[in-house]
């Protein structure tokens, strides 16, 4: 298939390991931001493939771990309602709330749907007059022009029975939080390709310079990704700490002008909680003051609660990056995508559900080729 | 009786709950749709069921429901489905499908024009696949309480051979084939959802696999095993197999047949074709010295052009299908915890 096909060429495959391997003098650790990152670097075995001197870590940028669980229990809590259709992303119904989830509730008898895009909660708010439509905005600056459309459209539309419950983040204080972080041993950056296609990477400079450390916007093939860790590698080894840009096929330095304007229009940046990193300043998206009318926590007259978060799952050591899935003891055994502990086995994106799919038998069927 | 849509008199526009309920309108729908159209009418004897003569030989006995959403999608609808998801499972047992039955929950104010649709299409199948619809049910639910239509049909083959064809007949060495590209059925299906507002030209691959399984076995062909890739496509029937047979099977990523348009839909959508469901699609595991002959086999029928030799069975006898992907590294292949979910970004 074009434009994919070229990306898994083994053949170049080859010759990126090789020519890593060549240029790294001394250990390195590399933190992939995107949850889609982490699948595409274990389901193809690129760890593996790498030589042992270069660790991958695996970072926050999976929207459905990061979302805290005080947001989830909001959505159950609306879900709940009598008169309310709740649209959600498929994954977040089995995200584990305080006592339940959503997939639950639907059980239960909540209206919840399942759209691919939140555009389709509007079309769903003109079929139901009558019910109060919520939708479940989570995710990263990708996702969030989609939802910022979709609120302007039921404006100009004048729909009144749709609202939004809005948990959105943004990538660049996460990184800046794990870099500020004592236990800190990243020392480069794979930055989210999809991301960046909106936001560009003029915000990562400043980080880059402050931190002295190399950041790569990267692409999601697996040749997109030897190209990354080639390049912050070699940056690493001649000790520059920049941004470059490995995706360049999709993301610009000012990223799209477009879908940055609509997100400046509709929403405002706050404090927000991230599952795992706790409150970042200025990391979350909230919908602005001329579009309050549409804020579902406003509608539904929520409180703020503060909730524990489960004591067994490791997830918040795995989004900083300080451990690994395998190292949690209830990986695999306790945990597992059929009962979940925490939010990273539940996720496509998630870390763990990434090991538990593609390494759960570990090391005597994982070898590298040739061995 | 000949099948003849124009015979049917029945000027009713929609399934009321009385064409359940054993009086007059069922009769009348029984008389003018199913009767004449599956050419077939058990009760003409006052009989509750069909009588059917000893066969010669072992007997394979399967049912399934079906509740695909939508009813129509491209390349088939539901009736499609009922008649060759059961013949098919019949096949994939070495049996040759003899009898079926069929069984419709029908939510009232359903449209008689689609379920005559249906109806029609079944029998079509049902035909092609050589096999006779003998017996059946008609039930109707309150409207809310169903989707349109609910249809299930239960299946008797012959097995008109000794061969043991079954998981724990497969040997080390073993090739594993299949028969087509896979994925179709689930791209089609999920191309027609109102939640998926994208358009493919991929058709659902739903067919009958009966003939191309019996012309395997007349042909000489010593099937040691057949699966079926509905639910959970390629991947659940190979780890289903893994782990019956409790031997491991090697499979190359790269040898799997997919179909450039599902690949497009399923990078779109963030899924795995391999996980994707299929109703023509079937893996047959043959010993190495069949292998050639079973390709050109299938290779015969238009249908499987793409058949393809994706792997074969390990020595090791550890009940996992491992899969080398374009990189070289082997990993686990799994069966999926719940469905796929387009990924979010």
């Amino acid at each position: 298939m074009k434009f994919v096909d070229e990306f898994r060429d083994m053949d170049v495959a080859r010759q990126y390991f090789d020519q890593i391997a060549r240029i790294t003098t001394r250990p390195w650790t590399i933190m992939e931001i995107c949850g889609g990152q982490t699948h595409a670097i274990v389901k193809n075995g690129i760890d593996q493939l790498l030589s042992n001197n270069i660790t991958l870590l695996h970072g926050p940028g999976c929207p459905v771990c990061v979302t805290p669980v005080e947001s989830i229990d909001k959505a159950i809590e609306i879900a709940s309602r009598e008169n309310v259709i709740f649209c959600s992303f498929g994954d977040m119904l089995r995200i584990p709330g305080t006592s339940k989830n959503l997939m639950i509730v639907k059980a239960e008898g909540g209206d919840i749907r399942v759209v691919y895009s939140p555009l389709d909660s509007l079309k769903i708010a003109k079929q139901n007059p009558d019910k109060e439509i919520v939708f479940f905005a989570i995710g990263f600056e990708t996702t969030a022009p989609a939802n910022a459309l979709t609120v302007q459209r039921a404006k100009l539309q004048g729909l009144a029975n749709f609202s939004m419950l809005t948990s959105m983040v943004l990538v660049p204080p996460a990184i800046e939080t794990i870099l500020a972080s004592p236990g800190c041993t990243v020392d480069g950056f794979l930055a989210a390709g999809h991301v960046c296609t909106i936001m560009g990477y003029k915000e990562y400079e400043n980080i880059s310079k402050t931190y002295n450390v190399p950041i790569v916007v990267t692409g999601f093939e697996p040749l997109d990704i030897l190209q990354g860790i080639h390049m912050t590698i070699t940056q690493l080894e001649a000790g520059k700490g920049e941004v470059s840009n490995q995706y360049s096929r999709a993301v610009k330095r000012e990223g799209n002008q477009t879908a940055r304007n609509l997100m400046n229009e509709v929403f405002s940046i706050i404090n927000r909680k991230w599952r795992g990193l706790g409150e970042i300043p200025e990391s979350g998206l909230v919908l602005s003051d001329s579009f309050a009318e549409f804020d579902a926590e406003k509608r539904f007259d929520l409180k703020d609660v503060e909730v524990e978060e489960s004591i067994e799952c490791i997830g918040a050591l795995i989004l900083r990056g300080e451990k690994k899935p395998p190292d949690c003891p209830a990986f695999g055994t306790r945990c597992n995508p059929e009962q979940p502990l925490g939010a990273t086995m539940v996720s496509t994106e998630g870390a763990c559900a990434a090991y538990y799919q593609y390494r759960k038998h570990d090391s005597n069927v994982l070898k590298k080729p040739g061995e | 009786m000949k099948s003849d849509i124009h015979s049917a008199n029945f000027d009713q526009k929609n399934i009321l709950l009385a064409h359940g309920g054993g009086g007059k309108l069922m009769h009348q729908l029984l008389e003018n749709i199913f009767f004449p159209i599956f050419g077939s009418n058990p009760s003409k004897n006052g009989l509750d069921g069909a009588i059917i003569e000893q066969q010669n030989g072992r007997l394979a006995f399967t049912t399934d429901s079906y509740v695909v959403d939508p009813l129509f999608f491209p390349g088939g609808n539901i009736g499609n489905l009922a008649v060759n998801g059961t013949v098919n499972d019949l096949a994939m047992c070495g049996a040759k499908p003899l009898f079926l039955s069929v069984g419709f929950i029908i939510e009232e104010g359903f449209s008689v024009r689609i379920l005559k649709e249906v109806v029609l299409s079944m029998q079509r199948e049902a035909v092609e696949a050589n096999v006779q619809i003998v017996t059946g049910d008609t039930k109707v639910v309150d409207k809310g309480k169903g989707s349109g239509i609910y249809i299930n049909t239960s299946g008797i083959g012959i097995i008109e051979h000794n061969l043991n064809i079954s998981p724990s007949n497969i040997c080390p060495g073993d090739s594993i084939i299949v028969n087509e590209d896979i994925g179709r059925h689930g791209i089609a299906v999920m191309s027609e959802r109102g939640s998926f507002d994208f358009r493919t030209n991929i058709k659902s691959d739903c067919t009958s696999l009966a003939s191309t399984v019996m012309n395997l076995l007349k042909l000489g062909v010593n099937i040691h095993c057949l699966h079926d890739l509905t639910r959970g496509g390629l991947a659940s029937a190979l780890v289903e197999i893994a782990q019956i047979s409790k031997k491991q099977l090697k499979i190359n990523e790269d040898s799997i047949p997919v179909h450039d348009s599902v690949h497009s839909a399923c990078e779109i959508l963030g899924i795995d074709p391999i996980y994707v469901a299929n109703e023509g699609g079937f893996v047959i595991f043959v010993a190495p010295d069949e292998t050639d002959k079973t390709l050109k086999i299938l290779r015969t029928d238009n249908r499987w052009k793409n058949a393809a030799i994706i792997g074969e069975v390990s020595d090791k006898q550890d009940d996992l299908v491992t899969i080398k992907n374009v990189l070289g590294v082997e990993r686990i292949l799994d069966m999926l915890s719940g469905e796929q979910l387009p990924r979010i970004c």
